[in-house]
């Protein structure tokens, strides 16, 4: 007997709406399906009426956990496009905020998956200390989540003696954190029994199907922007790329708390190596008529934006590629033949960010299950129809 | 004088009063433990360290919108929690708690009470079936075929290990296997391999974590309790934690040696071993990941089973040469 089974819009596994259409026959999974717009926000419509500078803070609400990295996408795109190079001690702040990013990102994704395995004493332990890397990130910045670090040409804030100190002494702590969660995490029966060997993704199949980042390394394939298209500085500074070769959550885990040890160590070697100097240059208010496609290593994967100028203090066009939206055809194919229980896991593995990815607003006829895409002037025809006798605000009575 | 004496059995000691009050506190200090284990507060506010928490969260529940579903079997969805918490509540009054002398067969202490609670302990997994089966709702659905999955999977070593002892003090009665491992405490070490493994059926069969797979929070939401809220939903998680009361309670007579010293001394020996064995349920909450169906079967007849059957072995030789 197979049924099918709505896993969201709403489910507790899920943090954002999304909807899985799981067909299952017993426990086994038949048949995989994503629906997707259910939190379409509309910012890069919006970020067409913004000038450059307003656009790097609504770059940064794009997503609560990852913003820093839409911010440094944007902003370096931007700066081609403004054809100016940011000073050194700046582009060194930023992508030690761009490691500390990674690092409370992975460690929310540690938690996060002992949560959906049902390893609550594992996520509660993770999650208190995240709380260190969230305090590094608010002594730089001031903010724990959206950090407001970036403008064009350089960062806002500069570092000073005190608190490199605090950052290399909370470095230390974290470090035999993320040493004891490798070991839990690895090795405790019961967990590596939920993650071993689930959510299948062969090497050829991670390519053919475009996953990225941890995703994909955890299949063996070592591809990380900062390596093969370094921008910033990331030329200078020495760190491994790290992969997994056995496809599956566990080597996803392994893969992301990798990375947590190779980002102490870049943030170690970028504290003990700044620079001196100016930390921003002065940017124009307008950019040449020009389009430009930046790429960045978040820490989901590879963040793509392509930012189109026309010679105004507005862009014409801001596209952008999360890296979420890259794994989605991959979770549908790790989905097939696995079991219920390992729906939360898988779709987590890939850390997803659904308000990242969301592009369209599909409507879907509960009654028939049509589904047709919505365009923006037939949403605006079906809003003048529908509003066409109302009273108009203004003029409307009270109670309305 | 002997109908009040069981008015006073049924309702105050070691009845509903006693179970309601004691339930709620076994559940806060799990609540407690389990938040300790993992370096969290847990209930802190309602009380002193927020031992009332669980009256609070049950009055609560009490008070909350009770809705049915419209294709829900509306009389079993009904009736279901009642039941469930009357067949607790009953196999609580054959633990060995006041009723422990030897001398007397009473109705609530006859040989052979150890069969009837373990077979009151395995009606609240029917119960739970059929309330997952009677809400009609996907989710139910497929918590109620885990329930029963894994019933397949943690009741025979259950028995087997339950059994063990009883077939070394040569008792079918709850009351003379506690008093035969008073008098030789060093034949009870010899069931700690059944000890260990009979917690670990017993935490299946409370459905905790490892085993809280019938209802997986982050995979089919409230499993077998999705549709249930208000009154009904509250009478169910109390008769879970009387079931823990009572689960802890026959693993404390038949391994621990009972609770033995009349009224008071008893009550005493109750609490200490009952929170003892909650204790050692709770680590193992705190300190596993939730498995999956499919290996809570290979688990239990891979490795629970077989050694239960060898410790049977070895406990009927051992029987053959004392």
């Amino acid at each position: 007997m197979s049924f099918e089974i709505p896993i969201g819009p709403q489910h507790p596994a899920l943090k954002e709406p999304v909807g899985i259409r799981v067909t299952v026959d017993g426990e086994i999974i038949r048949e995989a399906d994503l629906r997707l717009g259910y939190n379409h926000r509309g910012v890069e419509k919006l970020a067409e009426q913004k000038t450059w500078t307003q656009n790097i803070y609504l770059m940064e609400r794009i997503c609560g956990i990852c913003s820093h990295s839409h911010a440094t996408c944007y902003v370096q795109g931007v700066e081609k496009l403004m054809e100016i190079e940011p000073p050194k001690r700046g582009l060194y702040i930023r992508i030690l905020v761009s490691e500390l990013e990674r690092v409370h990102s992975h460690l929310l994704w540690l938690g996060v998956a002992g949560h959906e395995a049902g390893f609550d004493s594992f996520f509660m332990y993770v999650w208190r200390d995240r709380e260190i890397v969230m305090d590094i990130l608010e002594t730089i910045s001031g903010n724990r989540v959206h950090y407001g670090i970036n403008a064009i040409g350089g960062v806002r804030r500069d570092l000073d003696e005190m608190q490199i100190k605090h950052i290399l002494d909370s470095l230390e702590v974290l470090r035999q954190r993320s040493a004891y969660y490798e070991k839990l995490g690895t090795t405790e029966p019961s967990f590596v029994a939920r993650l071993a060997g689930v959510g299948y993704l062969s090497k050829e199949e991670a390519i053919s199907l475009c996953a990225v980042g941890p995703t994909l390394r955890a299949s063996g394939v070592p591809m990380d922007v900062r390596k093969d298209d370094p921008y910033a500085v990331y030329g200078e500074v020495p760190f491994e790329v790290c992969t997994a070769e056995t496809c599956d959550v566990l080597g996803r885990t392994v893969v992301r708390i990798k990375e947590l040890m190779q980002s102490y160590n870049i943030i170690e070697f970028l504290l003990k190596n700044l620079p001196a100097g100016p930390i921003a240059v002065r940017a124009p208010r307008r950019a040449k008529p020009n389009e430009v496609v930046s790429r960045y290593e978040a820490p989901r994967g590879e963040n793509i934006h392509y930012i189109k100028s026309n010679g105004s203090d507005k862009p014409e066009r801001v596209k952008v590629r999360a890296p979420t939206l890259a794994n989605y055809a991959a979770t549908i194919k790790m989905l097939k033949n696995g079991f219920i229980a390992d729906v939360p896991l898988i779709f987590a593995a890939i850390d997803p960010c659904i308000c990242c990815a969301e592009r369209s607003v599909a409507i879907v006829d509960a009654r028939t299950e049509q589904e047709k895409i919505v365009t923006m002037s037939s949403l605006r025809e079906l809003s003048l129809k529908m509003t066409k006798h109302q009273a108009r605000k203004r003029e409307a009575e009270w109670p309305l | 004088m002997a109908t009040l004496k069981t008015l006073v059995y049924l309702i105050l000691y070691p009845g509903l009063l006693f179970i309601f009050f004691y339930s709620t506190f076994a559940e806060w200090y799990d609540r407690k433990l389990y938040a300790r284990f993992q370096n969290r507060m847990g209930p802190t506010h309602t009380g002193r360290a927020g031992v009332l928490q669980p009256i609070a969260d049950f009055i609560k529940l009490m008070s909350k919108e009770d809705i049915v579903p419209e294709r829900a079997d509306r009389g079993l969805f009904r009736a279901l929690p009642a039941f469930g918490l009357a067949i607790v509540s009953v196999g609580m009054l054959l633990l060995p708690l006041w009723n422990y002398n030897l001398a007397s067969s009473s109705p609530i202490s006859f040989s052979g009470d150890i069969v009837v609670l373990l077979y009151l302990l395995s009606l609240p997994t029917f119960i739970f079936f059929l309330a997952g089966w009677s809400s009609t709702n996907l989710f139910s659905t497929v918590g109620a075929t885990r329930v029963l999955t894994m019933l397949f999977g943690y009741e025979v070593p259950l028995f087997l290990t339950v059994l063990t002892p009883a077939i070394l003090a040569n008792s079918w009665r709850l009351a003379e296997i506690a008093a035969f491992y008073r008098q030789q405490p060093l034949l009870a070490l010899l069931n700690l391999p059944a000890f260990i493994i009979a917690l670990i059926c017993v935490q299946a069969k409370l459905e905790r974590t490892p085993f809280d797979i019938p209802h997986a929070e982050t995979e089919i939401v409230g499993g077998t309790f999705t549709e249930y809220s208000g009154k009904k939903l509250a009478l169910f998680r109390l008769m879970m934690d009387v079931e823990l009361v009572v689960a802890s309670g026959l693993l404390a007579t038949v391994f621990l040696g009972g609770f033995p010293g009349g009224l008071l001394p008893g009550l005493i020996n109750f609490i200490i071993k009952t929170l003892l064995v909650i204790s050692l349920l709770s680590l193992l909450r705190a300190t596993t990941s939730r498995i999956r169906v499919d290996q809570v079967i290979a688990l239990s007849w891979r490795y629970l089973a077989p050694l239960a059957v060898l410790q049977l072995v070895v406990i009927i030789l051992v029987k053959g040469l004392i």
